[in-house]
């Protein structure tokens, strides 16, 4: 694997046309209202490359904001379950994510299959093939690099496309799925050798690292009862906003509706920021302050995630920090939790 | 803004108070809310166009009530929720010193939470520009248009209740959509659940609401909620004549009635 | 397949009605002992006092398959617990701008005042709301939105 192909710029479009052609559901990031977010791509001059980042993550594809995981009927005196079908979904392309986004699949995989295989999710990565598009571009809120990934990372990508100088685009073949679209189009992709990638600079965002990692996992370790928390946390509002436009956040609450002749258990998103997250039902609070919640949040991405899935829960995308409505910014309380005492 | 850093500063040395919320320098030219307990940090106050959250909803914080006393910075918006929340006793004088900021940005000290009532009703503010805006051409549409309007809208929430998070008005210990005996309200952000959750929220803040606009401010998806509750506050200025924020005696409008509230639909 | 998807053609509206017990269910009472004949696709719902009947009841009833709603006490003044209905008054007042607001049909829902002793008007006023709603059809647009307690889940979108 790792062939590297190159894609002339007026192909893009043509690669486009190719997968809609053999019938598969293509997402990519498109204007709404002037900002960037993922959507059904059917038209390819909708495709808009130039983003930095889109305000919620892709996640959705493969972990829904809502889905029922059974369904249940009455039948005259008998209830009858259904199990939901997953075979039946769509080939799926998500187009154009950046790296960081890829990278968030290979969070959720190490949550959802291991010890447990959610079918759920299982069944729809399946069908999902990743091509990312290397970022030209970042801003103040970006931390991929101080999460040991970059923004020219292949890891959770199928194809990896990085913009060149010369304004085509370099095409690293990951994996078997990104093989697939490659031999589907193939007179798309040219070979090329190291003198021409000399020859043509890869146009990528230069992201300066924030914070030693190794250092905030080793302070984490010892810092449970350390005042930063609560002085991060005083104005955050307790809200969902950060862990719903996470690419890695995967909580979620189960909730049964219906009424006495159908209905359905659904799967829906959580967060571990609402003051009712740890709530038992004898009234008991374990995080009954958001400053314990806060900490929560940062040491699962950073400490626990780690220790357990060995794979850090955090890709650096920024997007809970750009969403957050008082500006909790991740980057910068992780700087504080190092320089602590 | 000196005068206020100067106040806060004196506030806290003097032991008056032991916090003062107010704003500071975020990331990248945002402001966001800032807790000064220490004196010398009563350097980072700021207080510009770009202070726009409504401090008031920290006045419920068990953390912010544990401090005892303490002084807020209190932008007219604030103002109002700060009378609202005296209103319904969830604040008091002997526990709050108002630290107002008028419209042209300069410090107003208030002695007492009347003081705080006569400069609101001295200074009346309309609604933002742009709420108006879109608040009359909502009303222009058609019931079918109206209807398609909201439902594209709020097909879009995903329910992360950062709307409820920023309004100070939203301070039950346990909001309606957290109790599951029963489930009154749908969790899931299917459009259904999403329209309930709306419509109920802005019911609950049907009198109440000051229209501050932080609820769609704060809203990641931009999402315009707070018309649904300046719809409503025109409606009971209209029928009711009451004007949420402008009185410390104001009873809530949903609990008391007039036996000559006028309506001309029921038969 | 749900019940609520067979029932409902458009002769078969469905009419939810929210009635007080001391004046319209009363009311309604005496409609039947009068043998005076009203549409059955009225269901009644009997409360103590229209001020306990909950705004949120109203956008249930239209989520469970109802066609139309009746919501009907006693007259001002005749409030069997002196000041319910009142209350209740403010409060459909306020909740029907918002309704109208958001685009749901407040046609389809009827508020009343009748008593006790009312029988004959409590069989116009649904035999009217029944002809009216059967004229407007039954509630697509919020029944289609409806569908998702039961089926649980649509098509995924991104950004969804």
């Amino acid at each position: 694997m790792n062939e590297k192909l190159i894609i002339r710029k007026g192909s893009l479009g043509k690669l486009f046309e190719q997968m809609q052609k053999s019938g598969k559901l293509i997402y990519a990031p498109v204007n709404k209202d002037d900002k960037a977010e993922f959507d059904v791509l059917n038209d390819f001059n909708n495709y808009r490359e130039d983003y930095i980042q889109t305000v919620q993550s892709i996640k959705s594809v493969v972990f829904p904001r809502h889905e029922a995981i059974l369904k249940y009927r009455k039948d005259h005196s008998d209830v009858k379950l259904d199990d939901i079908d997953l075979s039946s979904g769509p080939e799926t392309v998500l187009f154009g994510v950046h790296p960081c986004d890829a990278a968030g699949f290979d969070v959720l995989h190490a949550v959802f299959t291991g010890e447990y295989n959610d079918k759920f999710f299982v069944e729809r990565m399946k069908k999902v093939t990743v091509i990312s598009m290397s970022c030209s571009k970042c801003d103040d809120f970006c931390f991929c690099t101080s999460v040991g990934l970059a923004p020219d990372s292949g890891k959770g990508s199928d194809i990896l496309l990085t913009k060149l100088s010369s304004g085509d685009y370099l095409a690293d073949v990951i994996s078997e799925k990104g093989k697939a679209i490659i031999d589907s189009a193939k007179e798309l992709f040219e070979e090329t050798n190291s003198e021409q990638l000399a020859a043509n600079t890869k146009l990528i965002a230069d992201v300066p690292v924030k914070f030693d990692l190794d250092k905030v996992n080793n302070k984490l370790g010892t810092a449970f009862e350390s005042p930063v928390w609560l002085a991060h946390s005083m104005r955050c509002l307790g809200c969902g906003a950060c862990a719903f436009v996470c690419p890695t956040c995967s909580c979620f609450d189960i909730q049964d509706e219906g009424n006495s002749t159908c209905g359905s258990r659904v799967k829906c998103w959580d967060s571990c920021g609402f003051s009712n997250f740890t709530l038992h039902a004898s009234k008991h609070n374990p995080r009954d302050e958001q400053s314990q919640r806060w900490r929560q949040r940062v040491l699962h991405k950073f400490s626990y995630q780690p220790e357990q899935l060995k794979i850090y829960g955090c890709v650096g995308c920024g997007r809970c920090s750009r969403a957050c409505p008082v500006d909790m910014n991740l980057q910068e309380h992780l700087t504080a939790v190092n320089n602590e005492q | 803004m000196e005068e206020l850093k100067k106040k806060a500063r004196e506030l806290l040395e003097a032991k008056t108070v032991t916090m003062v919320i107010g704003y500071e320098e975020g990331t990248a030219g945002i402001a966001r809310p800032a807790f000064i307990m220490d004196p010398s940090k009563a350097e980072k106050l700021i207080f510009d166009k770009r202070c726009n959250h409504n401090l008031a909803l920290y006045l419920s914080k068990k953390e912010v009530k544990r401090a005892g006393k303490i002084a807020i910075v209190a932008p007219m918006p604030v103002m109002k929720s700060v009378i609202v929340l005296a209103s319904e006793n969830q604040v008091t004088e002997n526990n709050l010193v108002v630290l107002g900021i008028s419209a042209d940005e300069k410090l107003v000290e208030f002695e007492n939470f009347s003081a705080v009532e006569k400069y609101i009703t001295e200074h009346p503010e309309s609604y933002r520009a742009k709420d108006k805006e879109l608040l009359d051409r909502i009303d222009k549409m058609n019931p079918q248009e109206r209807w398609e309007f909201w439902q594209k809208e709020l097909s879009k929430c995903i329910k992360c209740y950062a709307c409820r998070g920023a309004c100070p008005m939203c301070y039950c210990g346990t909001c309606t959509v957290d109790c599951n005996q029963p489930q009154w309200i749908s969790v899931p952000s299917h459009e259904i659940g999403n329209l309930e959750w709306h419509l109920m929220r802005a019911m609950h803040l049907a009198g109440r609401c000051i229209n501050c606009g932080q609820c769609a401010d704060s809203c990641p998806l931009d999402l315009p909620v707070n018309i649904l509750t300046l719809k409503i506050s025109e409606d009971v200025l209209k029928n009711f004549n009451y004007k949420a924020g402008t009185s410390l005696q104001q009873d809530y409008v949903m609990s008391t009635y007039n036996p000559n509230d006028k309506e001309n639909f029921i038969g | 397949m749900s019940n609520n998807e067979e029932i409902t053609t458009k002769t078969d509206v469905k009419v939810v009605a929210f009635v007080c017990n001391w004046c319209t269910y009363a009311g309604a009472d005496l409609t039947g002992t009068s043998r005076i004949k009203y549409a059955s696709n009225v269901r009644i719902i009997r409360f103590p006092c229209t001020g306990r009947i909950d705004f949120m009841l109203l956008m249930k009833a239209f989520a469970k398959g109802a066609d139309g709603i009746i919501v009907s006490g006693c007259h001002p003044n005749d409030c069997h617990y002196t000041s319910g209905n009142y209350h209740a008054k403010r409060r459909w007042m306020v909740f029907r701008t918002l309704l109208d607001f958001v685009g749901i049909d407040i046609a389809r829902i009827n508020f009343t005042w009748v008593s006790a002793a009312e029988g004959a008007k409590w069989a116009e006023v649904v035999n009217s709301t029944v002809e009216n709603i059967k004229k407007l059809g039954p509630y697509t647009n919020y029944k289609a939105l409806a569908k998702m307690m039961e089926s649980g889940s649509l098509k995924i979108e991104a950004g969804n």
